[in-house]
């Protein structure tokens, strides 16, 4: 245990993800040992980004303004919809920079044990959002594991009555990558999603 | 394959021990409590990266330590490997093979042993999970992709309670959650159900042969695998008087051709649909390969409630010779390892388990009193005495 505000530091950088006890000292006494002028300045943007910093009102990507870059682009395609967990879904997937469509971020995935069900995200803001009629195809990019892939299954029956196009990205193997180095699973996965090859 | 080399360093009472072996029969004794099941137990941790006596690692580690490593030089198809594990309670094991590092999974299955033990009796005498145990251990012996999908189901099976748990509190489920988790439900759950009624065919011969062998007598072993989802074409046969039903069972096993996975899954969503209340009512998953049992025969009476203890035990040894003679049909040999089981056994019982395993590639044998080995077994023998081991 440190003295008073040094432990209070140390406990505060704990809390943060991927940071354990040992991390969490280590960031205190690199800030302690720093520059007061940088450390003012990390202290500047924490501030600034719990005011500034809001979550788009159509598609709930972080913004800065009522609405994200993304929703405000109108070249992006409207009738596409790229459903993610998570903003950071988002910025992985504008680095392939081929998606045009637009995208709906719901905030986390249906886990019971963690006490998130289906109205804990924002299903039903999607849903309004395809009241419209804009809307022909629906990617459900959520992740590949069991709740990703429940929070999917949970989506596709409830849009496929409306008549829309539900697709999901390919699991598979990873590209430049070797086929021995695959886990069983994986293997499966791409095994059962195996294609024709055209010539 | 067998064991060349066993190191290890603060494993239960041992602070440091090496141990050289040779292919055929080592036999280890000593009185209780000095470190025979021990050393038993640390060979088997290679095999499967968990303990057969214990759920969680921190027994393992000797006490004062803070971690436990067990290394081993495994002979296999012509060559040396070496397989090192360094077990932390509480954290992630470190796997390495042939010095570099491995990842646990991909490491099973580069030592593979079967271990006969007195907790075997459980399988025989205890409650259905030791016996869906004994099916999945084996099955992910057999076909490694199996861990996969038991580690799925059960990820599965603990969202799906979650989720009734906190709709029997709220009184109400939010629609279409349910639906959810039974799509997943179902799908893991017919891979796990196919996967081990298909290995159920495989086992039967075997170990009616290996009752025989074991107990001398001809009686007609039954192993029968009951669905909690019950086919809708196959209603149960237990249905009238209990204890004729295994009488009926193998009769009808040949006609019935092995489920494939789509069959099973047909089955679970008709089971799903006819138990949804009761489940919302109990906040418990009713359906699924976690409520299925395999009923074991002897001579067309339950092995469990009417088997002797002889013939307990006699079950028990041939359901454990039968994984032998699977796993050994795949390939290499398994280290066969026998941890205090010739206590158990009546003089014609252990001549009869002696020439069985004979024959095997290596088998380490522990026992409290020499005199219980049977002469047949002859070969290396060790004392182990308050967690030394000295050549005897």
């Amino acid at each position: 245990m440190y003295e008073g505000v040094v432990q209070d530091l140390i406990d505060e950088l704990g809390q943060l993800p991927g940071v354990g006890p040992k991390g969490a000292q280590r960031i205190a006494f690199y800030l302690l040992s720093a520059d007061p002028i940088d450390v003012k300045r990390l202290a500047a943007v924490l501030v600034e980004v719990t005011e500034r910093v809001k979550f788009c009102r159509v598609c709930f990507n972080v913004a800065e303004d009522d609405e994200c870059r993304i929703c405000k682009d109108v070249r992006r395609d409207p009738s596409v919809i790229c459903v993610v967990e998570e903003p950071k879904d988002v910025a992985a997937i504008e680095k392939i920079r081929e998606f045009r469509g637009r995208y709906h971020v719901l905030g986390g995935a249906i886990s019971p044990i963690d006490g998130v069900g289906p109205d804990d995200l924002r299903i039903r803001e999607l849903m309004t959002r395809l009241a419209d009629g804009a809307v022909t195809e629906i990617i459900l990019a959520t992740d590949p594991n069991l709740e990703g892939e429940a929070t999917a299954t949970y989506l596709a029956r409830l849009i496929k009555p409306i008549g829309l196009r539900v697709t999901r990205p390919a699991s598979g193997l990873p590209v430049g990558g070797e086929l021995e180095y695959a886990d069983e699973v994986t293997l499966g996965r791409a095994f059962e999603g195996r294609r024709l090859v055209d010539v | 394959m067998h064991l060349r080399r066993l190191s290890l360093t603060d494993f239960r009472s041992y602070a440091e021990t090496d141990l050289n072996l040779e292919p055929g029969i080592t036999t280890f004794v000593g009185s209780n409590g000095q470190g025979k099941t021990n050393l038993v137990e640390a060979a088997a941790y290679l095999a499967t990266f968990g303990s057969h006596r214990v759920a969680t690692d921190a027994p393992l580690i000797r006490s004062g330590a803070d971690r436990a490593i067990l290394r081993a030089v495994i002979f296999a198809a012509g060559r040396d490997s070496l397989l090192e594990v360094e077990i932390n309670p509480g954290r992630a094991n470190r796997v390495r093979l042939n010095k570099a590092p491995a990842r646990p999974r991909d490491a099973l299955g580069v030592f593979r042993c079967v271990l006969f033990a007195p907790e075997d009796i459980v399988v025989v005498k205890g409650d259905p999970d030791q016996r869906r145990r004994y099916l999945d251990d084996l099955l992910v012996a057999l076909r490694p992709r199996y861990a996969a999908v038991r580690a799925d189901y059960e990820r599965v099976l603990r969202q799906r309670t979650a989720l009734l748990k906190s709709a029997r509190a709220s009184g109400a489920v939010p629609a279409g959650a349910l639906e959810v988790w039974d799509d997943h439900l179902v799908a893991a759950g017919a891979q796990l159900t196919a996967g081990r009624l298909r290995l159920v065919e495989e086992l039967r011969d075997l170990v009616s042969g290996s009752y025989s062998a074991v107990s001398g007598n001809n009686r007609d072993t039954g192993l029968e695998y009951r669905m909690s989802a019950q086919p809708a074409g196959h209603p149960p046969a237990a249905a009238g008087a209990p204890a004729s039903a295994p009488a009926a069972a193998p009769a009808a096993a040949p006609a019935a051709a092995e489920p494939d996975a789509g069959k099973v899954a047909g089955c679970l969503r008709e089971a799903l649909a006819l138990r949804r209340r009761a489940e919302l009512e109990r906040a418990v998953c009713l359906v699924g390969p976690h409520r299925d049992e395999l009923e074991l025969s002897i001579g067309g009476l339950p092995a469990r409630g009417y088997a002797s203890h002889g013939e307990s035990w006699s079950m028990a040894l041939a359901l454990r010779l039968a994984a032998y003679q699977l796993l050994r049909a795949g390939g290499e040999d398994p280290v066969l390892m026998l941890d205090d089981v010739f206590a158990e056994l009546d003089s014609e019982r252990r001549e009869r388990l002696a020439g069985l395993v004979a024959g095997a590639e290596q088998v380490l044998i522990t026992a409290a009193v020499r005199q219980d080995v049977p002469g047949g077994l002859s070969g290396a023998r060790f004392e182990v005495a308050e967690g030394a081991i000295t050549s005897g």
